[in-house]
C-alpha cells in the first residue's frame, strides 16, 4: 500500500523510534532545567525530509504495473544509482534493501517493511554503533533548540545509500521543503583566513 | 608656598639659557617630538592597524620599548646603594640625578603604554573607586600601582631636595634618607612586577620561565647606569660637577658583575631550551636560528649578544674600564645589546610561533618608529630640562633670591650626610 | 564630548573620520606643567580617535548597572546601530539561566575542514570582514602522522576539496575555560566568566591593553585593530550586549557560544551550519544532553590540558 509522507506521521513515528524505551524515564524527569522558548522539556524531534530525487516517489507509480523480477542483474533504468553503487557491491544489490513486492517501502533482514522515513532502521542493522550514536545525537547533525525541539537529519540526508561514504552535502528542495541531500562531490572549503601580513592598512 | 613662583621663573630661565650645543640638542629633541606627534595622530585616526601588530603578535615595538625603559628606571636609582656603601662624596647629586633619569624613563614608559592601548582615554577604569582594577590578580594593576608609586616617590624626593637646596636650607636627613631607602625596594619591585607580567602567562612558554625576573634585574643593572656614566662625564665638563673618576669606575665595575650575571642567566636559559629540546624550543629557535624561511630576528639576536659580550669584556678588563673612550663605547654597546634583548628580543619570540603554531614575521611600521622616536624625544627632553634645572641648584649657581649661595659642601646643609 | 570637531554620530564606531590637527605642545619650564600638558595632549589625540560620548565616559561597569540603567544602555546601543547601519536592531542582555553550564563537543574524526562554521559565525556575530578580518573560529589543518601537533599545523590551507589526503582538521575557538587566564590578567575586569560558563567582554569597559590576548593559550581572542568593516546589509539585528553587537575599534572580542542564541535555547550558529555534525552543544548539568552522552560514550580530551585552564570545550573522536 503506497504510503504518503505527511509530516505529522513522520514526526510521531520518529519520536517513537528515537525516544524508544527511554521515553518513560525522560518524561518522568522533574526538577529539570527551566523550559526554553520551545515550550518545554519535550524532545519531540522532527526529521528532515528524505531527499528523494525529483519525481522518483512514489515508486509504485511505475513499479505498480511492472513485472516483479527478483533476480540479481544489471538494470535498464536507475542508472543514476547503479553507476555509483558502492555499498558493499560484492554482496549487496538493490533488493537487499528495496522491497520486491512494494517499492514504496524498504525491508529489514527479517522481511519487516520499513517506510523511507525510517530508513535508519535499515542502516542500523549493520551499522549498529552508528545508530546508537545517532540516537544520542553524537553522530550526525541536529539543529534547533539545545533545550527543546530539535530537527534530526536522517542517515540519507548526508549519506547517499547507494554510495554511502560521506563526500559532501547540498541544499535541495523536496516537496516544497528545503532539506539537505548528499552530494557526490567533496566539499570545497571556504576561503582561507587572511594572513596578518596581508592585513595592511 | 613662598618662593615657588620665583623658583618656576628661575627654572624657566635656567632652561632657556644655554650654549649652542644645548640648543642644537633641544632642537633635535623637539623635532623628534613633532615626528612622534604626527605619527600618533595617524595612529589615533586609523586605529592600531597603523602598526604592524596583529592578533598573532599583539604586543610588539611599543611594549618592547616599555620593558627596556622600566629597567632603566629601576636601575637608575640603584646607584644609591653603592653611593652609600662606598661613601661617595657627592652622594646627594648621584641620587638626585639617578632619580631624574628614573622620572624621565618612567614618563617614557607611561607614554609607550598609552600609545599601545586601544582606548587610552579609558585609563580611569584601572583606577580604584572610579574604576574596577582587577587587583590583586592582574599583574598589570600591580605594574600600574608600582610604576606610579615609584614615579611619585621620585618626584617627591627630587622636589624636596632641590627646593630645599635652592632655598639654601638644609634638608632633613630623617625625611630624605628613609625615602631614598624606600626607593630601592620600590625600584626592584617595579621591574620584578613587570617581569611577572610576562612570567605569569602559561600560554607563552618563552616567558613562562622562573628565570625571567632575575634576568630582568640583571639586564637592568647592567645597562641602566650606562646613561649615568655618560652623564657624569658630561656634567663634569659643563658644570664643574665634582665626581671622582673612581666613582665612575666603581659604577662600571658593578655593571661588569651585572653583565656577567646577565650572560650567565642567558646561558642557563639556552642550555635548558636546547638540551631538553621540547616543543618550547621553537620560540628560542625562532630568535636565534629562525624557523623555516622566517629569520627576521636572527641578525638582531647575534648582534645583541655580540654587543653584550664585547661590552662585558670592555668593562671587565680594568684597563679598558678606566679608559674613557673604551668605557663610553662599552656603555653604548651594552645599551644596544640590552635594548634588543629586552625589547624586541623578548616580546616577539614570545609570540612567534603563535599559540596555534603559526608564524607572523613582525617588523615595526613607520608609524611605530615615529611614535617611538617621539616618546624618546619627550623622555630625553624631560631629562634635559630636569637636569638643566637640578644641576645649577646642586652646584650652587641657582639659588633663591636672598638665599646663601653655598656650594654643596656645607655641613648640615645640602651635601652633608 | 563637546570639543569634538566631527559631525554628529559616534566616532570610533562608524567610518573613520579625520582627527583635528595635533597641537605641538608649548614646552613650559618645570616638569609638572610639562608632564601635565603632555598628558593632556596625548588624551586629546586619543579622544579624537576614540570618541566615546560623555555618558559612556562616566558610566559604571556593566555588572554594576541597575536594570533601568541596563535598559538605557541597550537603548543607546540600538540607537547607535541605527545611526551606523540604518537598520533596526534588538539588543538584549539575557542573563545566564540557573542550572545551566554549557558544554561544547568537537568531533575531530568528523570535521572535514570546510570552514562553513567560520563564516556562519562571522555572519551571526557581526565580525569585521576586512581591515581587519576577524574570525572567531580558526580551523587548523594537521597531519595524520603527527596527530595533534601545532608545529605541523596550517591555518591557511587551501584546497579544491576537503578533506585532503593525509590531513585532519582541528577547529579552535574560545574554550570558555573554567580557570581562564584572560579573566585573571585583565586589569579592569572588563572580561569575566558568567555563571553558565561563557566568558564575556564588556566592549565599553575594555581599555584595549591586550593582556588577555597574550594570556590566552588558544589564540581565541581578537582585536579590532581598526573600525570594523561591517556591511549594513549583512548585519545580524538580533544582538546581545555581551555578544554580537557591533564593536568599536580598539577593543577585544571572541566567541561567546552565540550568547544571543544559546541563552534563548538555540544552538550556536557553528553547530547548526556544520554539514557533518561534528559539533555538539548542550547543558553539562543535564545528564541526557548530547554533550554528556559524548563524554560517557566517547573519550574526550582537552586542548593544551597541561595549562589547567579546564575548558568547557571538549574534543573527541566518535570513531
Amino acid at each position: 500500500m503506497p504510503t504518503p509522507m505527511p509530516r505529522t506521521i513522520a514526526k510521531l513515528v520518529l519520536a517513537a523510534a528515537l525516544l524508544g524505551p527511554a521515553a518513560t524515564g525522560r518524561a518522568a524527569e522533574a526538577g529539570t532545567p527551566a523550559a526554553g522558548p520551545a515550550g518545554g522539556r519535550e524532545k519531540l524531534v522532527q526529521a528532515e525530509t528524505p531527499p528523494f530525487s525529483e519525481g522518483i516517489f512514489p515508486c509504485s507509480s511505475c513499479h505498480g504495473d511492472l513485472p516483479k523480477n527478483g533476480a540479481r542483474r544489471e538494470l535498464a533504468f536507475h542508472d543514476e544509482q547503479q553507476s555509483i553503487f558502492s555499498h558493499d557491491p560484492e554482496h549487496l544489490w538493490c533488493l537487499d534493501c528495496h522491497d520486491l513486492q512494494d517499492r514504496d517501502v524498504l525491508h529489514l533482514i527479517n522481511g519487516t517493511k520499513v517506510p523511507f522515513a525510517e530508513s535508519y532502521r535499515l542502516c542500523g542493522q549493520c551499522h549498529g554503533d552508528k545508530l546508537r550514536d545517532w540516537r544520542l545525537g553524537i553522530h550526525g547533525k541536529r539543529i534547533g533548540q539545545w533545550d527543546g525541539a530539535k530537527v534530526y537529519f536522517l542517515c540519507v540526508n548526508c549519506h547517499n545509500p547507494h554510495s554511502p561514504r560521506f563526500k559532501g552535502v547540498t541544499n535541495v528542495v523536496v516537496e516544497g521543503k528545503a532539506t539537505v541531500a548528499p552530494s557526490l562531490e567533496f566539499l570545497k572549503p571556504e576561503p582561507r583566513p587572511r594572513r596578518p601580513e596581508e592585513q595592511r592598512r | 608656598m613662598s618662593g615657588v613662583s620665583e623658583f618656576l621663573r628661575g627654572s624657566v630661565r635656567e632652561v632657556t639659557t644655554g650654549k649652542r650645543g644645548y640648543w642644537l640638542w633641544v632642537g633635535f629633541l623637539l623635532a623628534a617630538v613633532v615626528v612622534g606627534g604626527v605619527s600618533y595622530a595617524q595612529q589615533a585616526r586609523q586605529g592600531l592597524i597603523a602598526t604592524n601588530m596583529r592578533d598573532d603578535v599583539s604586543w610588539a615595538f611599543y611594549i618592547g620599548n616599555f620593558t627596556f625603559l622600566v629597567g632603566v628606571a629601576a636601575a637608575a636609582v640603584l646607584l644609591v646603594v653603592p653611593a652609600y656603601v662606598y661613601q661617595w662624596k657627592p652622594i646627594k647629586e648621584v641620587v638626585v640625578l639617578g632619580e631624574l633619569l628614573a622620572v624621565s624613563a618612567l614618563t617614557m614608559c607611561l607614554l609607550f603604554i598609552a600609545a599601545d592601548m586601544g582606548h587610552p582615554e579609558r585609563f580611569l577604569h584601572i583606577v580604584p573607586i572610579v574604576g574596577s582594577p582587577n587587583w590583586p590578580r592582574s599583574m598589570l594593576t600591580w605594574d600600574a600601582l608600582v610604576l606610579n608609586a615609584y614615579l611619585v616617590l621620585n618626584l617627591v624626593l627630587v622636589l624636596y631636595l632641590l627646593f630645599r637646596t635652592y632655598r639654601g636650607q638644609p634638608y632633613h636627613r630623617k625625611v630624605f634618607l628613609p625615602l631614598v631607602m624606600l626607593s630601592i625596594p620600590t625600584a626592584i619591585s617595579t621591574h620584578t612586577v613587570t617581569a611577572f607580567l610576562y612570567n605569569g602567562m602559561a600560554s607563552r612558554p618563552y616567558w613562562n620561565a622562573s628565570i625571567l625576573a632575575p634576568r630582568f634585574i640583571a639586564s637592568a643593572f647592567c645597562s641602566g647606569p650606562a646613561v649615568m656614566i655618560v652623564l657624569f662625564q658630561l656634567l663634569r665638563r659643563t658644570f664643574r660637577f665634582e665626581i671622582k673618576d673612581e666613582a665612575i669606575w666603581k659604577i662600571a665595575e658593578l655593571m661588569a658583575y651585572a653583565m656577567f650575571l646577565n650572560l650567565f642567566l642567558l646561558g642557563a636559559e639556552l642550555f635548558k631550551e636546547y638540551y631538553s629540546a621540547g616543543e618550547h624550543l621553537l620560540y628560542t629557535q625562532y630568535y636565534w636560528q629562525g624557523i623555516g624561511g622566517h629569520r627576521a630576528l636572527v641578525p638582531y639576536a647575534w648582534l645583541s649578544l655580540s654587543c653584550s659580550v664585547l661590552a662585558f669584556v670592555l668593562f671587565l678588563v680594568p684597563r679598558t674600564r678606566r679608559s674613557f673612550p673604551t668605557l663610553n663605547l662599552g656603555c653604548l654597546l651594552i645599551w644596544a645589546g640590552v635594548y634588543i634583548e629586552k625589547g624586541m628580543g623578548l616580546i616577539i619570540p614570545g609570540f612567534t610561533p603563535s599559540t596555534l603554531g603559526q608564524i607572523y614575521p613582525y617588523t615595526p611600521t613607520a608609524v611605530e618608529w615615529g611614535v617611538a622616536i617621539g616618546v624618546f624625544g619627550v623622555g630625553f627632553l624631560v631629562f634635559t630640562v630636569l637636569v638643566k634645572i637640578a644641576v645649577p641648584i646642586l652646584v650652587g649657581t641657582f639659588r633663591a633670591p636672598g638665599a646663601i649661595a653655598t656650594g654643596h659642601d656645607t655641613p648640615e646643609g645640602p651635601g652633608a650626610h | 564630548m563637546s570639543s569634538r570637531r566631527w559631525p554628529a554620530g559616534e566616532d570610533g564606531e562608524g567610518t573613520p573620520r579625520p582627527a583635528g590637527p595635533v597641537q605641538v605642545e608649548e614646552l613650559a619650564a618645570g616638569r609638572r606643567s610639562f608632564l601635565r600638558t603632555a598628558a593632556a595632549g596625548a588624551a586629546v589625540a586619543a579622544l579624537s580617535g576614540c570618541g566615546d560620548s560623555l555618558e559612556d565616559f562616566f558610566r559604571r561597569r556593566f555588572k554594576e548597572l541597575s536594570p533601568e540603567e541596563v535598559a538605557r544602555v541597550l537603548e543607546r546601543v540600538e540607537r547607535r546601530n541605527k545611526e551606523r547601519f540604518g537598520k533596526d536592531t534588538t539588543v538584549r542582555a539575557d542573563g545566564a539561566r540557573p542550572g545551566v553550564e554549557f558544554g561544547y563537543g568537537l568531533d575531530i574524526s568528523r570535521c572535514v575542514g570546510c570552514r562553513r562554521c567560520v563564516y556562519a559565525c562571522v555572519k551571526e556575530n557581526n565580525q569585521s570582514r576586512e581591515h581587519p578580518q576577524i574570525h572567531w573560529i580558526q580551523v587548523l589543518e594537521m597531519e595524520k602522522d603527527h596527530g595533534v601537533d601545532l608545529a605541523h599545523a596550517d591555518l591557511y590551507y587551501e584546497a579544491d576539496a576537503v578533506p585532503r589526503p593525509g590531513k585532519f582538521y582541528f577547529p579552535v575557538q574560545c574554550q570558555q575555560c573554567r580557570n581562564p587566564p584572560c579573566v585573571k590578567t585583565c586589569p579592569t575586569q572588563a572580561t569575566w566568566k558568567e555563571p553558565d560558563g561563557i566568558v564575556v567582554i564588556d566592549y565599553d569597559w575594555c581599555i584595549g591593553c591586550r593582556c588577555c590576548m597574550s594570556a590566552c593559550p588558544y589564540g581565541a581572542r581578537h582585536f579590532n585593530w581598526a573600525v570594523p568593516t561591517l556591511p549594513p546589509e549583512e548585519l545580524n539585528p538580533d544582538q546581545h550586549y555581551l555578544g554580537n553587537r557591533p564593536r568599536p575599534k580598539g577593543v577585544v572580542e571572541k566567541c561567546t557560544f552565540c550568547i544571543q542564541r544559546t541563552r534563548r535555547g538555540r544552538y550556536p550558529a557553528c553547530v547548526e551550519i556544520c554539514p557533518v555534525g561534528a559539533r555538539k552543544f548542550g547543558n553539562l548539568l543535564d545528564p541526557e544532553s548530547e554533550i554528556r552522552k559524548v563524554m560517557e560514550t566517547k573519550r574526550v580530551f582537552i586542548f593544551k590540558e597541561d595549562l589547567a585552564t579546564h575548558p568547557q570545550f571538549y574534543y573527541f573522536y566518535a570513531t
